[in-house]
């Protein structure tokens, strides 16, 4: 999936301000590196050239150097008030990042799983909340208020086009807020070490005009409707008899388990496993048959399946949408 | 008749006459005698009841390379493996276990016990002495670094190796999310290393408080020297919180205490202050020696004292106070308090001036100076273009936004290595190419050590230069692979290309470092013309490094001659007379002004060191597997210390008849 993933491309308001914090002080520091080495240079080449056995010059010893002690201590002036600057600037940029307006905002709930993103959709109607995974859908232009758990161990929630990152701990909440201002797919990952499979966790947000997205949501939260006649319903059956249903779950089916992302719309994903693949019959399939082909170490076992099963279930998870 | 016995029980050591004092030059039968009594006994037994401090700092010293090397191999690997995305050189689980081995090498085998290592070797020689403080302790810390170290790479070759990063966050850390032993050895070695470095810290701090020739007061030590004293008091007060958090680690693996444990009243977060609160002012025990080296090696070949000697003195201080005040801003990331972070990110941004105030001083000293461009100078001006470069990423990380957007990414491995490879190793490496001929007598070839730099600085920043710009695209650290298409394929390319270049300059170093051993031009005792004290002693150093100790009366000694005598007559004080040469007495002066105080006897070598060394190993192993390893494995442990420590009835009698004398 083709998505923005860099600092240096912001499109919303925190990674707006931390971008003009970042031009500051990286104009700042350039100039800082280009003086020290500058007067580095200087130094080099105005000063004589002279051997091991030359007698050491200890003229200092005798009398005190004011005017070298001068430039010395207007330099550590300088870089003193360079610095005092730049921790007011960023300053400055926290109270910006702390008074983005969460006016109407959008609520979700994302907990982090060893190796992917469970994503709640907090509605003031609990009819109206209902689960994702490793797929954000946010409405372009209105704030998102994330509220970050972690299930096991330590994550972090980093969409780099978006907004700064924050740790996903256990036994702890943290919120993060945020706001696309275009329309796009920007892509995040999983930023803290968290064990083997931490290279293949990433996520996507997807920023959307109001009414697609509530279109979306709207199909988000119906449950799984009947499958039709055939491949697809011997499809779920077979999905309820054999390993899948239990660590997932399909809403409007008997399979509810919470070990594994919800599948319910499973079909509307763009990617599987958290990223690692893209959503198509043939990833599909080759994801159920050998996960640890896929992403080494991953929780998800192997599920062994005749050729004809694993077309019916691989069906009826394509009508998941 | 007490003292012949004396001499009956250290087979091997030629016996001098007990009315021999010091004093006199070398070819004197005063200095043979010296020369015997400091020397360590020979054949192997000897080899391994060696106490010599520069018998301990050589193998010290090459224990070091060797991981410093092995680590850098891991490395190498881990670059190889991302030179293309989805690359399947090696998997999830090897390459886990690269970067924590990477990783906690680097920083626990290799760039602190370095550090210690060289000052062990220096100090003394530097500071006119002929001992350490503690030359036992400072033997069982060698020994107990290298037993911890050897666990660390055989459980490697086992493929048990730690593979939680070289920080071991928990949970992942933790009983649950990491069954097995490996953490264990992670933790174990950690226990391992931080009681050598607390051990060589005592060393050192009681070597430069105590052992300073007489006239060298605290304004006239090395810079070098102060460097490694504010170390040293840095790793006493760091290391505690490490090991503190190890043990906790431990004890909730093996016997299910829950200081970790969200669910059990626990804290993740814990770990989190623990280590980092050890963790941050690591970097700068790494980083003070390198200004220390880099105070050495400047004056030297500016051939003129250093500019701001007290201004330097105080920014070392400095920086080891406020080192202490933001190790905070490795938890950006996690739900703290906004304004406590800002205190943070202030007290991160401060800590740049105390070395400012050093490189500016440096560069005032390089300006007013006559230059001699040898290969140590260019290393130090490696440091400047590396060193100020990693400094300015560090002050984008002090700042809490832009702190989240780069924390945990490449762009933090970028600076990082900036920070510890411009100023640690560059540094390093000019001091090796600076002392190798005091070391070893050969001087080492200023040819290869100029390829050796200059592919060296090339290879760096070409590996490690576009990783800031990976971070800034997103890459995140800590990962085994990436998927194609995400705009880092080049970028990583090139970074390993550049790995090759750095390899390839390592490999100079060795060769150019063996062949000089033997092809090397002969040195003498001050190839490079310097004004410390290291420089007035034979190279290499005799077994009792002086064998007059030094009267000091400026801080270049060899540079500034002793003054004359009040009628103008030949200077009075040259040289300390009077020590005994048959057995290891020493002289202790006063911690301000270096008046003569006493003087010391020394012990002899022994192999207790050795043997305690191995039962503490047997104890800390042991306790990997079941807590009774504490109980059974003291037992050995207060054997093998009650030998060490008790009085031999020889030995007493010669310090007696010393203490009899006049």
């Amino acid at each position: 999936m083709d998505a923005l993933h860099d600092v240096l491309a912001p499109f919303g308001p925190q990674a707006g301000h931390v971008h003009a914090l970042w031009m500051l002080t990286l104009a700042v520091c350039t100039a800082v590196f280009a003086a020290v080495l500058a007067a580095l240079l200087v130094a080099l080449l105005r000063a004589q050239r002279a051997g091991a056995e030359s007698a050491p010059d200890l003229s200092s010893l005798g009398r005190p150097e004011p005017g070298r002690r001068r430039s010395v201590i207007a330099a550590v002036a300088a870089s003193t008030l360079l610095l005092l600057a730049l921790i007011a600037a960023s300053i400055f940029t926290d109270r910006a990042l702390a008074r983005l307006s969460t006016d109407g905002a959008l609520r979700l709930e994302v907990t982090a799983h060893q190796w992917w993103w469970e994503v709640r959709y907090v509605e003031p109607q609990v009819a109206d909340s209902f689960m994702t995974a490793n797929e954000i859908h946010v409405p372009t232009g209105r704030p998102v208020i994330v509220t970050l758990k972690a299930d096991d161990v330590i994550h972090s929630f980093w969409v780099p086009s978006l907004a700064g990152k924050k740790d996903l701990i256990p036994g702890r909440t943290a919120t993060l807020n945020f706001r696309a201002d275009r329309d796009g797919i920007y892509r995040g990952q999983c930023a803290e070490f968290c064990g083997s499979q931490h290279a293949l966790m990433a996520f996507f947000v997807l920023a959307e005009p109001p009414e697609r997205y509530a279109a979306w949501a709207a199909a988000q939260r119906r449950t799984a409707g009947e499958p039709a006649e055939g491949q697809p319903l011997r499809g779920r059956e077979i999905f309820m008899r054999s390993s899948c249903a239990m660590c997932h779950a399909i809403d409007g089916t008997s399979a509810q388990a919470v070990r594994g992302p919800n599948l319910t719309h499973l079909a509307s994903r763009s990617t599987l496993a958290a990223g690692s693949l893209a959503n198509t019959p043939e990833d599909l399939r080759r994801w159920i048959a050998d996960p640890q082909q896929v992403k080494p170490g991953t929780y998800m076992p192997a599920t062994r399946l005749s050729s004809e099963d694993m077309d019916a279930l691989v069906g009826y998870l394509q009508t998941l949408r | 008749m007490n003292d012949e016995r004396a001499m009956q029980q250290q087979p091997g050591r030629t016996p001098a006459p007990p009315h021999l004092k010091d004093g006199p030059g070398p070819g004197s039968p005063e200095a043979a005698a010296l020369d015997a009594t400091w020397r360590d006994p020979p054949g192997l037994l000897g080899w391994l009841a060696a106490v010599n401090h520069k018998a301990i700092a050589r193998r010290f010293i090459v224990t070091t390379f060797c991981f410093f090397v092995a680590g850098g191999l891991l490395a190498f690997v881990m670059r190889l493996q991302l030179a293309r995305p989805g690359a399947r050189l090696v998997g999830p689980d090897l390459y886990n276990q690269l970067f924590t081995m990477h990783g906690s090498t680097m920083m626990f085998l290799f760039a602190v016990p370095v550090m210690q290592a060289v000052a062990v070797y220096l100090l003394p020689l530097m500071l006119g002495t002929r001992s350490v403080a503690f030359p036992r302790l400072n033997a069982f810390a060698y020994w107990i670094f290298l037993f911890g170290g050897l666990m660390l790479y055989a459980v490697f070759a086992l493929g048990a190796a730690p593979d939680v990063g070289w920080f071991s966050y928990v949970p992942l850390a933790g009983p649950d999310y990491s069954p097995g032993k490996r953490t264990d050895f992670w933790a174990q070695m950690i226990t391992f290393t931080e009681l050598s470095a607390l051990l060589e810290a005592i060393v050192v701090i009681t070597t430069v408080f105590k052992l300073r020739a007489p006239g060298m007061a605290l304004n006239r030590i090395p810079l070098f020297a102060w460097a490694m004293l504010v170390t040293a008091f840095m790793v006493l007060f760091a290391m505690p919180a490490v090991m503190l958090a190890s043990t906790t680690l431990i004890t909730d693996r093996l016997v299910g205490t829950h200081f970790y444990n969200p669910a059990e009243g626990g804290d993740a977060v814990l770990w989190q202050h623990l280590f980092w609160f050890f963790g941050h002012p690591e970097v700068y025990l790494i980083f003070l020696p390198g200004l220390g080296f880099l105070s050495a090696i400047i004056p030297t070949f500016a051939r003129r004292p250093i500019f701001g000697y007290t201004a330097m003195v105080l920014a070392l201080i400095a920086t080891a106070f406020l080192a202490f005040g933001l190790w905070v801003h490795h938890m950006f990331a996690v739900n703290l308090p906004e304004l406590g972070k800002s205190f943070f990110t202030a007290a991160s941004m401060l800590i740049a001036i105390p070395s400012a105030v050093q490189i500016f001083c440096w560069i005032a000293t390089l300006c007013s100076g006559r230059l001699d461009f040898k290969t140590p100078l260019l290393f130090a001006l490696g440091f400047f273009f590396i060193l100020v470069l990693g400094g300015l990423t560090g002050i984008m990380l002090a700042s809490v936004p832009l702190d989240l957007q780069v924390h945990d990414s490449y762009f933090v491995v970028a600076h990082l290595h900036y920070v510890l490879i411009g100023g640690a190793v560059f540094p390093l490496f000019g001091a090796f190419y600076y002392w190798y001929p005091k070391i070893t007598g050969r001087l080492m070839s200023e040819r290869l050590g100029r390829w050796n730099f200059w592919l060296f600085f090339v290879g760096f920043n070409v590996t490690f230069f576009p990783m800031h710009l990976l971070g800034l695209r997103g890459m995140p650290r800590g990962v085994y692979t990436y998927q194609a298409g995400l705009g880092w394929d080049t970028l990583n390319l090139v970074a390993t290309l550049g790995s090759w270049i750095i390899a390839l300059s390592a490999l100079l170093f060795v060769v150019n470092a063996l062949r000089s051993l033997r092809r090397g031009a002969p040195a003498g005792p001050n190839p490079w013309g310097a004004g410390t004290l290291e420089w007035a002693t034979e190279s290499p150093p005799p077994p009792c490094n002086f064998h007059a100790i030094p009267v000091v009366h400026g801080r270049d000694p060899l540079w500034e001659p002793p003054r004359a005598a009040a009628d103008g007559g030949p200077p009075p004080f040259t040289h300390v007379g009077g020590l005994a040469a048959h057995t290891r007495e020493l002289l202790a002066t006063t911690v301000l002004d270096a008046r003569p105080d006493l003087r010391v006897n020394f012990p002899d070598p022994t192999i207790w060191p050795l043997v305690s060394a191995l039962a503490v190993t047997v104890l800390f192993i042991g306790s990997i597997f079941t807590p009774w390893a504490v109980v059974w494995g003291s037992i050995p442990i207060a054997i093998a210390l009650t030998a060490w420590f008790w009085p031999r009835r020889a030995e007493t009698a010669v310090h007696l008849r010393l203490e009899q004398g006049p």
